[in-house]
């Protein structure tokens, strides 16, 4: 399609192997092929993660919209989005002992980057 | 608390709005009351009753019936300002709507982040928690009022798809659009990231229970030809609906938003009767958002409101769990109060009309029919193979496999092409490392949790005593960042509107001062238009916009709407209101008769056959007057006046009972002029009351031709008996 974008519609000879399918044939081989396209797709979700995702994730933890795209955008500064912006989070509080609203917002005003960094074993 | 007789306070609404909780998550759907009699009528496919509603305008000649449809009833409402759309769903629920989407903003598709406060919209509202809790608040209030749950509903888009979804969680939004395919082919959002976010959207609202609808409606607005995307249709479907599944939706709360794609003058339900048939049959176990055609809307609002109905046709012929509605004047303006209501109680009537349509007839499954769907199917089929056989979803993506203008295996060259490393958020998705966590619920995909001692199935916040899913209290409230845009700076504006007795006419917004004009003007479309603005400037009309025009001859006429605004109010404390009909009680009425015997004749005068409004008057059997023992002479149609004067004379009747329904040439009056002036002539007006009724009779226009009462359109025998027992004592007393 790429080459030539313009077809006539030839349905008549493409649809020349599904002539002999029942409509339930018909059917479940629509869905085989959904199937097909979808599956690569829910794995790409399944193994990545979005500045979105992490902001959601930190909405859940209790910070506002306004903390969690700064919470976000300097875990991403600080290449630390592979854990997870909850996840920095949360280790601070565990290192410092803290609750995590504390460790959120001491991040926010860029204190305890360099613990969570180094727990990680993660360079900036 | 709300009552039916005062207006919402807004004040109230918005008062404590930060602690306010919502009463419930998820969908719920109408209850269903298969074999309910209402009025003497078995309904096959009605729910249960509203406690509170305004029926269709017929319900008056059925005991004021209002049978709902099994349908859940949506309406679009999206003004801009949410405190006056709050306004607008209270009206809508009462005519039915039970399904209130709130349409965002421009652009807020392209805004990285929750929007707070309650800024305003262009063409919908900034979806904010503040609006969303408000009018999630109001709706509860609205809800109890009318007696039915209303789902709220928005969208989880853009490329802030997972904070919106959290949010509706928390604020017990029930249903919501969600499909990545919409952020990529009309929101050019990167294609990675729509289907990364996505996954976590919809497991948060799984969670949450609510109901999703998804985006490939908008390709029937956007094809060149809506009908020839239908091939690619089952596949948008497909794609959305099975990454739902494996994202953790139930498939009953998955609902696909499709349109009849074409509309008269085009064989309507030849090209969309199959299309329907061929989608249910597919994606059977999935739920079915009926959605009405918009592709081809123009200013009339009639002819919108037929594609409309044609397409209830098919949801009737099909199966429809939700029917949405797009209000008739959308072709034309942003919509409008009472199209939001037009719509809504199109919707009932069509539903209700249609009640038992399987019952009385079936799809055929030979011929036409059933050759056309297998067809659909099949060239979907074949668009799908092509789709995998080119590399995938992205890859077909790329290369404008979808919205080509051509009826699939055919091609046009057209269709939309995006960047897999391109548009908006374009590389920001990333990988997630072996040790990623998350200490939340409802979080798709891979979360390390082994490493902090969990097990997979264990909620992962209780490492950090609960997220805001198990303790509300943990939610950050936002009211008002900006300072010069909110609502109480706009409420601020109509102050004076608001709990006082001034008044203006509105279509969207309180005391927007915009009226609609309604003209013929004897003369071709280009003069009329200018006629038309002419004529608004001299009705002091300022901003007049010609809003419709349709040419009922090229030169004998053209139908013209405008509207425009007014500046000037109106105050209700100066207004003096006409007396309230005072009626006597049956009681009443029977005992004065039973001591005053009371005789009348009674016909339709003219040349005029209508005898129906006359006879429910005076039928028994139609509560009329007989039923309180007066006696009646019933001369039937077309009586001439002599003899109807005539005829009380020879029986010695009390009172003349005159039907007049044809109006025009103001007949109807002269008709009153002439009885009244012959029973003076005849020397007995001073012994009988004349009584004139008819749909066009305005009580105080009759009297001025003399007779002693006018009876309008509504009236009742109780209404009619009330006064001829008044008047009859005051003859007396005289």
């Amino acid at each position: 399609m790429n080459e030539n974008p313009i077809r006539k519609d030839d349905f008549e000879t493409r649809r020349q192997h599904l002539s002999g399918m029942t409509d339930a044939e018909l059917k479940e081989y629509f869905w085989s092929l959904a199937e097909k396209t979808v599956t690569p797709l829910i794995d790409l979700a399944r193994t990545h993660t979005t500045p979105a995702i992490e902001r959601s994730v930190l909405l859940r933890m209790g910070f506002s919209s306004l903390e969690a795209k700064v919470i976000v955008d300097k875990t991403i500064r600080h290449n630390l989005i592979g854990k997870g912006a909850g996840h920095v989070v949360y280790r601070l509080s565990t290192i410092r002992n803290i609750s995590t609203r504390a460790a959120g917002l001491a991040l926010i005003e860029d204190k305890g980057w360099d613990e969570v960094l180094k727990s990680f074993e993660v360079r900036k | 608390m709300i009552t039916p007789d005062k207006p919402l306070s807004l004040e109230s609404i918005l008062k404590d709005l930060d602690k306010y909780q919502p009463r419930r998550r998820g969908w719920t759907w109408r209850i269903p009351l298969p074999g309910q009699i209402l009025h003497g009528y078995g309904y096959s496919d009605t729910s249960e009753p509203l406690k509170r509603s305004v029926p269709l305008p017929a319900a008056k000649y059925f005991d004021n019936i209002d049978p709902q449809p099994l349908q859940v009833i949506t309406t679009e409402i999206a003004s801009g300002r949410f405190e006056d759309d709050i306004r607008r769903m209270r009206m809508a629920a009462w005519h039915g709507a039970d399904h209130i989407m709130v349409i965002r903003t421009a652009g807020q598709s392209h805004y990285d982040g929750l929007i707070e406060g309650t800024p305003q919209g262009v063409g919908g509202v900034p979806i904010s928690r503040k609006q969303i809790r408000a009018q999630r608040k109001a709706l509860d209030l609205i809800e109890d009022e009318v007696g039915r749950p209303i789902n709220f509903h928005s969208y989880v888009s853009g490329v802030a798809g997972p904070d919106i979804a959290v949010m509706f969680a928390e604020e017990g939004v029930n249903g919501a659009h969600q499909d990545p395919q919409y952020n990529v082919l009309y929101r050019n959002i990167n294609m990675i990231r729509s289907f990364v976010d996505a996954a976590e959207s919809k497991k948060i609202m799984a969670w949450a229970d609510i109901l999703q609808i998804d985006g490939a409606h908008n390709a029937n607005a956007t094809a060149m030809e809506a009908w020839k995307v239908m091939p690619e249709l089952f596949v948008q479907h497909a794609i959305n609906a099975l990454f739902s599944v494996k994202s953790g939706m139930k498939k009953t709360n998955i609902a696909l938003s499709t349109v009849p794609p074409t509309a008269p003058p085009a064989p309507d339900l030849k090209v969309n009767l199959p299309y329907a048939v061929a989608l249910r049959d597919f994606f059977a176990g999935y739920r079915f958002r009926a959605q009405m055609n918009t592709k081809y809307m123009e200013s009339s609002t009639r002819e919108a409101t037929v594609t409309h109905v044609l397409n209830m046709m098919i949801s009737k012929l099909t199966s429809a769990d939700i029917q949405s509605t797009i209000t008739p004047d959308e072709g034309r303006n942003i919509p409008w109060h009472m199209y939001n209501v037009e719509a809504c109680d199109t919707a009932k009537q069509a539903l209700v009309g249609m009640d038992g349509l399987k019952e009385l007839v079936e799809i055929k499954s030979t011929g036409l029919l059933p050759q056309k769907v297998r067809e659909l199917k099949e060239r979907a089929v074949l668009f799908f193979e092509e789709l995998i056989e080119s590399g995938g979803y992205f890859a077909a993506v790329e290369k404008g496999f979808f919205i080509d203008s051509g009826i699939y295996p055919e091609r046009n060259g057209d269709g939309i092409k995006r960047e897999s490393h391109g548009g908006v958020a374009k590389d920001t998705v990333y990988e997630r490392d072996p040790d990623y966590f998350a200490p939340v619920p409802a979080h798709f995909g891979f979360n390390n949790v082994v490493q902090y001692q969990l097990e997979e199935t264990d909620n992962p916040a209780i490492l950090i005593g609960g997220s805001t899913f198990e303790d509300r209290n943990k939610i950050q409230y936002i009211d008002e960042p900006d300072e010069n845009d909110n609502v109480h700076l706009r409420m601020e504006e109509t102050a004076k509107y608001r709990d006082s007795s001034l008044i203006k006419p509105e279509v969207q917004w309180l005391a927007d001062g915009i009226v609609v004009v309604d003209l013929t003007l004897p003369t071709s479309v280009r003069y009329a238009e200018a006629a038309a603005l002419e004529i608004a400037m001299k009705m002091n009309l300022s901003e007049p916009e010609i809003i419709h025009k349709e040419i009922l001859h090229p030169s004998e006429g053209t139908r013209i709407q405008l509207k425009g605004k007014l500046d000037f109010d109106i105050d209700l404390s100066q207004l003096t209101l006409p007396e309230e009909p005072d009626i006597l009680s049956d009681q009443e009425i029977r005992d004065y008769v039973a001591m005053h015997p009371l005789t009348i004749v009674a016909g339709t005068v003219g040349e005029d056959e209508h005898s129906v409004g006359l006879r429910e008057i005076i039928d028994i059997k139609h509560g009329g007057i007989e039923k309180y023992g007066i006696k009646c002479h019933y001369l039937g149609t077309s009586v001439p006046i002599t003899k109807l004067v005539d005829a009380a004379i020879e029986t010695n009747a009390d009172a003349i009972l005159m039907s007049t329904i044809i109006s025009h040439d103001e007949i109807h009056y002269k008709n009153m002029k002439k009885t009244h002036e012959y029973a003076v002539e005849k020397g007995i007006r001073d012994k009988l009351i004349i009584i004139a009724g008819g749909t066009q009779v305005i009580p105080e226009t009759a009297q001025k031709q003399g007779v002693d009462a006018g009876f309008g359109r509504g009236t009742k025998g109780h209404h009619v008996a009330s006064f001829l027992v008044k008047r009859h004592k005051e003859m007396k007393l005289l």
